[in-house]
């Protein structure tokens, strides 16, 4: 009997810290960088958690229209890339070894960023564009996706933040 | 829920051998996990186990392009975790996907 109660007392610790919605952030425009951000949102759909992308800065270009289907690996300034500054720097290399990554990542079944974007909407992740990055990039609203869910500002971001089991990450 | 008593599960409650899989045991687990079974739940379970006898690896992208489901259909009947939810009501294993 009390081995049970234990049992429903632990049961009920573990819901209580369950992650119940993440709230990504994403700053970046490099191409490994968009994927983690849109891997871990599709994730955490996957396990029936709650997700969102708030686009900031060079995150932006991920979900602009003329934008999106160009973006490269960062060859300068990438000591994981293992090659010389100096080579990474060549015109044509960003080229390079972001299509040789595209290859690789088909392989693995990860989809296109166009194709990515739509499953995220499919999947129910919300995805807003930040106002003051916007205005600094002079961008519109029709410049960006039409499945985008809004434009917000820092403060309306964290209000969708509130409850228990939301978790931050900044990319 | 006695149909369930003889059934061989791994601790995330998965089937551990797939012979034992019956449409009755894929209820019990479906009434576990809240889902009530409708057709269309099942052409998605009976697509999954094609696709577990054939081999082939799933993931989200791969059932949305099978023509059985959507994605947002695929969702809007798994709402708690779409391919992992009913590859367990299907008997076969958590998928290893993170797509």
């Amino acid at each position: 009997m009390e081995a049970t109660e234990t049992l429903v007392r632990d049961t009920k610790k573990v819901e209580d810290k369950k992650v119940k919605k993440m709230m990504l952030i994403l700053s970046k425009a490099t191409i490994e960088n968009v994927y983690a951000a849109f891997i871990l949102a599709n994730g955490a759909r996957m396990e029936g958690i709650e997700s969102e992308i708030f686009f900031t800065f060079f995150g932006l270009e991920a979900i602009d229209k003329d934008k999106l289907e160009h973006l490269h690996v960062a060859t300068v300034g990438n000591p994981a890339m293992h090659i010389p500054t100096m080579l990474g720097g060549l015109p044509g290399m960003e080229a390079l070894a972001t299509s040789m990554m595209k290859k690789e990542m088909e392989k693995l079944d990860i989809p296109p960023v166009d194709e990515f974007l739509e499953i995220l909407t499919a999947s129910g992740v919300k995805m807003w564009a930040c106002k003051l990055a916007m205005d600094m990039f002079h961008k519109e609203k029709k410049d960006l996706i039409d499945d985008l869910d809004g434009v917000l500002t820092v403060g309306d971001f964290y209000q969708r933040a509130a409850g228990e089991g939301t978790h931050l990450l900044f990319i | 829920m006695e149909t369930l008593e003889n059934i061989k599960l791994n601790p995330e409650g998965y089937l551990t051998d797939f012979s034992q899989w019956t449409p009755e045991v894929g209820n019990n687990i479906a009434r576990e996990e809240g889902i009530e079974m409708t057709d269309d739940h099942w052409k998605v379970i009976h697509y999954l186990q094609d696709q577990y006898k054939q081999e082939v690896p799933l993931s989200i992208r791969k059932v949305g392009k099978s023509g059985v489901v959507t994605i947002k259909e695929f969702y809007a009947l798994f709402p708690q975790g779409p391919l992992k939810i009913s590859s367990r009501i299907a008997g076969i294993p958590k998928p290893a996907s993170c797509i």
